[in-house]
This record gives structure tokens, C-alpha cells and sequence, in this order.
């Protein structure tokens, strides 16, 4: 078979995997929420239901053109971050379409969803999505900040850009991964995680309850079935990012599941622990002590290797 | 010292006169004062029915559609507190995949806590409009069947089924949570049977739910359907 077909094939399955590991994590993480509260929560598989009652719903209206681009550009972002990120080190049906200078593009890709969600969010014409809008973006901006250092601090300390290079060091145990190696650089990343998950204490966002759900309030039917899809596939792209970066990537697709698992447990933990910042507090959190940790990443970076 | 002149809504001169007149009253759209770009930012075409599909997707929308029931957060009267311990951990709606929704858009069902007053029932029709086919309703509480204790009130409904479609009724004042997780069951019953059709209820029968829905709305300052 010509390779380029192979490889596309092997995306689409490799997508398939990750699609469905989004939609179960995301039931177990509501399942060990609902714990915390003292209730049993959703079955796990509630996801599914849900994605499927939404593309079943026999009206949805829009707004316009960029209304209807919104959720397009979204999964557009989610997979497209998947795309370029070995999720499986060594492996051929997991190495996605990697090369050379993967991370800035996949950095690029976390955040064009934001952008398109916030354009089609804004045609949407409802004040509460401008506001989610106008907070999500200020967010992002500041969180960018920790994980763009971090990200400068890796590329300094293996002289790569290349995400399997930046793995293939880290290889042979896991003193050699950078959270051994560099960890300012995984501080810093980690807590820029936090914020790109949007759980509490950076879920103002979204903010159920106050804005009532900030950009998608008029998203609905199958619009709202196509963010949910992406929000299963784009929360699995950014752990495995993560994992690729500072925890040593995963030989094994059960090392892949248990390590995106524990580390989407950090931000469970966190989000169930800390009440939700208002933006503008998150906003001054990301901008000082995780940028100074940041930058201390990158002199240590520079110094030591 | 000028005296004020009041000018009742049927001899304002700006009153409309394209026969969306009802009730000797003056109706207004809330669209007339935009320019002409902007009018269709608020809609007033009609709802349409819309047919299911046939067989066994239909059996297995209507499965899906029973286990991923997402209530309207809008508590409309007293009876809406019983929606807090249903959600929370005493009795725990979500194992049933019940979960509350913030926005009319992607709710599915709308409990109607209670009596409706008039100022409510305006916004209880608005946001049942927004609300996407198919939609259920579930009418929380006697107020909602004939008034409960409120039957001779000058300002609330007494017979919620003239102005919306209602799916499931839970009699009591007030009902307890597990009455109301008995009504969920029940609507559960109705969508798999594929007998809950409020939606095109509604929508082949609209005239006759606009006029009781003006009868007794006296300000209708909306548009007359917003999808």
C-alpha cells in the first residue's frame, strides 16, 4: 500500500483510540468527582449518550457562517493537535504525522480552537458568550506564558524542536525524564496544564451557574455533539503532549493510558480542592510566580546542559 | 406645570397595523424598531413539525434521547427547590443521566416548578421556544394541573397544558424528589415508546396555543415565535 495511505489509515485509528479514551476518561473523572461529593455519579459511558441524543436533536439554528465555522475550526484545533503528536514513542500505528519541528506547530494548535471557537462564539450574538469569549482568551494569554517558557527551556535542553527527539532522550529510566532532568521547566508547564484544562480554580471560562456557560451558551444539537467530540479528543491531545514533554512519552499504549490518567488526575485533584479564581486573579497568578519559574527553567536550561 | 398624557398601549401612534393584532390589544415585535438588517436577529416564522425517522434509528434516538435527559436550569416557581436535593447527594439524579443544563438551547426538558404566574408564563413560552425539538415538558406540583392552591388567584394559570404541551404531571404540594424521580422514569417510559411529541404538538397546533397564550399575557411585547 503507497505509505501516505498507510499512514493516513493509521491516524484515523489511532484518532479512533484516543476519541474513545477521551469520552471514558472523561466519565471516570466525573465518576471520581461525583465520589468527592458523596454522590454515585453519571455512568461512565454517559459521554457517548449524550454525543449521540445531541446529533439525534431534529432542529438546530444558526446564526451565520462563523457560527457554523466554530465548532468546526474547534475539533479543527483538536485534532489537528493530535495529529502532529507521537502519541506512542517506537510505535508505527501511533507515531500520528510527526517531524521535525512538531512542537511549535502543536503549540500553535492548542490554541487556533480557542481562537475559531471565539469567533464563532461571537457571531452567536449573545452576551454571554462574549464574555466567556473575552475571559477565555485573556486566560489563555497569561497561561501561555509559563508553558511557552517551559517549552523554550526543553528545546534549550535537548536542542530539538522535534517532540520524538525531545522523547527519545528521555529514554532509559525515568531519571532521565525531564521531571528529573529539568523541573522548573515541569512546574511550570504542569500549572499552564491547569489553566488549559479549565477545571477549578481556572474554570471562569466556562463558569456554570454565573455566565451561564460562557462561549458555546448558544451552541446546541449537533453544533454542541461536534464540541463535545472535540473536547474528548483535544483533552487527550494535551496529555499526551505533556507526557511526551516531561514525563518520557510511553513505549506501550498501557503506558500511554496509565500516564495521561495520573497526570489528568493533577488537575482533577486540583479542581476539587480550590474554589475558581476570578479572571483577573488567574490572570496575575499565571503572570508571576509561574513565569518566574518558567524563566528559572530556562537559565537552568542553559546553564546545565 | 404641562399635564402628563397617558397614552394606553391600543392608541399609541406607532401601534402596528399588519394584523398582529389579538385581543384588542396593540402587539409590538420586539423587532420592529431595527433596521432592516437586523430584524431577523429576532425570528417570528412559525415553528414546524418535524417527522421522526423511521424505525429503528428512530427507536434508537428515542433510546438515546431517554438516558441523556438535560433539564432547563430555570426554577419557576416554589416547587424548583426540590430540583437542589435531587441534585445533590441524597438523591443523585445524575446516576440516572439526568443533568442540569444552563441555556434553553441545549436543554431537552423543562420542569415547570410549580405555579406559573403570568409575568413567568411569558418567560416560561420564550424559553420553551428556544428549547429544540424534540423537547419535553414535566409539570412539577398541582399549581400546574389546575391551580393547586392558587386556583382563584387574579395572576397565575391554572391549566398549564393550554399554553405549553406537558408531557408528565407529578401531582402534590409539594412533591418530593423521589415523586419526581418516579415522573422522570415515567417520561423515560414515553420517550421509548416514542409518544413524546411536545414539540410538534406545539407546532401543528400553534395558533391555538398563541391565542390562549395571549388571553392572558396582556403585555405581549415579544415576537410571536423565536424558535
Amino acid at each position: 500500500m503507497n505509505p501516505i495511505v498507510l499512514q493516513i489509515l493509521f491516524a484515523a485509528i489511532s484518532l479512533f483510540v484516543i476519541l474513545n479514551w477521551g469520552l471514558i476518561l472523561g466519565g471516570i473523572t466525573a465518576r471520581i468527582q461525583a465520589r468527592v461529593q458523596g454522590r454515585i455519579g453519571i455512568p461512565v459511558w454517559q459521554g457517548y449518550i449524550d454525543i449521540i441524543k445531541n446529533y439525534f436533536q431534529r432542529t438546530s439554528i444558526s446564526h451565520g457562517i462563523m457560527f457554523y465555522l466554530g465548532p468546526i475550526f474547534r475539533v479543527a484545533g483538536g485534532v489537528g493537535t493530535y495529529m502532529f503528536i507521537p502519541a506512542i514513542f517506537g510505535s508505527v500505528l501511533f507515531s500520528n504525522f510527526h517531524f521535525a519541528g512538531d512542537v511549535i506547530l502543536v503549540m500553535y494548535f492548542v490554541f487556533f480552537g480557542q481562537l475559531g471557537m471565539a469567533l464563532g462564539a461571537g457571531e452567536s450574538g449573545h452576551p454571554y458568550s462574549a464574555i466567556g469569549v473575552s475571559r477565555g482568551l485573556a486566560q489563555m494569554t497569561a497561561f501561555e506564558v509559563p508553558f511557552a517558557l517551559s517549552v523554550i527551556a526543553l528545546a534549550a535542553q535537548y536542542h530539538t524542536l522535534s517532540i520524538t527527539d525531545i522523547v527519545a532522550a528521555q529514554q532509559g529510566g525515568f531519571v532521565h525524564w525531564t521531571l528529573f532532568t529539568n523541573p522548573f521547566a515541569v512546574i511550570a508547564g504542569v500549572i499552564s496544564l491547569l489553566g488549559m484544562n479549565m477545571h477549578n480554580p481556572f474554570s471562569v471560562v466556562i463558569a456554570p451557574q454565573e455566565i451561564p456557560i460562557g462561549p458555546p451558551t448558544e451552541y446546541h444539537s449537533s453544533f454542541l455533539a461536534l464540541l463535545q467530540t472535540n473536547r474528548a479528543i483535544f483533552n487527550i491531545a494535551k496529555l499526551v503532549l505533556f507526557m511526551n514533554l516531561f514525563f518520557g512519552g510511553a513505549t506501550t499504549i498501557w503506558g500511554m493510558l496509565i500516564k495521561t490518567f495520573s497526570l489528568y488526575m493533577v488537575t482533577i485533584f486540583v479542581g476539587v480542592s480550590f474554589p475558581r479564581f476570578r479572571v483577573d486573579q488567574s490572570i496575575r497568578f499565571f503572570l508571576r510566580v509561574p513565569t518566574v519559574i518558567g524563566l528559572a527553567a530556562v537559565v537552568f536550561a542553559i546553564l546545565v546542559f | 406645570m404641562s399635564e402628563a398624557k397617558i397614552v394606553r398601549p391600543d392608541e399609541r401612534e406607532d401601534k402596528v397595523g399588519d394584523g398582529r393584532e389579538a385581543v384588542g390589544r396593540a402587539i409590538r415585535l420586539a423587532n420592529l424598531d431595527l433596521p432592516e438588517a437586523d430584524r431577523e436577529l429576532y425570528c417570528d416564522a412559525r415553528p414546524q413539525a418535524v417527522k421522526p425517522y423511521n424505525g429503528i434509528l428512530e427507536k434508537f434516538a428515542n433510546w438515546a434521547r431517554a438516558n441523556s435527559l438535560w433539564i432547563l436550569g430555570f426554577g419557576t416557581g416554589c416547587g424548583a427547590i426540590e430540583l437542589r436535593p435531587l441534585m445533590t447527594s441524597r438523591f443523585d439524579m445524575y446516576r440516572y443521566g439526568i443533568q442540569p443544563r444552563p441555556t434553553p438551547r441545549q436543554s431537552g426538558v423543562f420542569i415547570i416548578g410549580g405555579y406559573a404566574s403570568v409575568k413567568t408564563l411569558k418567560r416560561i413560552v420564550r424559553s420553551y421556544e428556544q428549547m429544540q425539538n424534540p423537547k419535553f415538558v414535566l409539570a412539577l406540583g398541582s399549581c400546574t394541573i389546575n391551580g393547586g392552591m392558587y386556583w382563584d388567584s387574579y395572576n397565575t394559570i391554572n391549566r398549564l397544558d393550554h399554553y405549553i404541551p406537558v408531557d408528565v404531571y407529578i401531582a402534590g404540594c409539594m412533591p418530593r424528589p423521589e415523586a419526581l424521580i418516579a415522573g422522570f422514569n415515567k417520561l423515560k417510559e414515553i420517550i421509548r415508546a416514542g409518544k413524546g411529541e411536545g414539540a410538534n404538538k406545539y407546532a401543528e397546533n400553534f395558533d391555538w396555543y398563541k391565542a390562549n397564550q395571549k388571553k392572558v399575557i396582556r403585555d405581549w411585547n415579544m415576537p410571536d415565535y423565536n424558535w
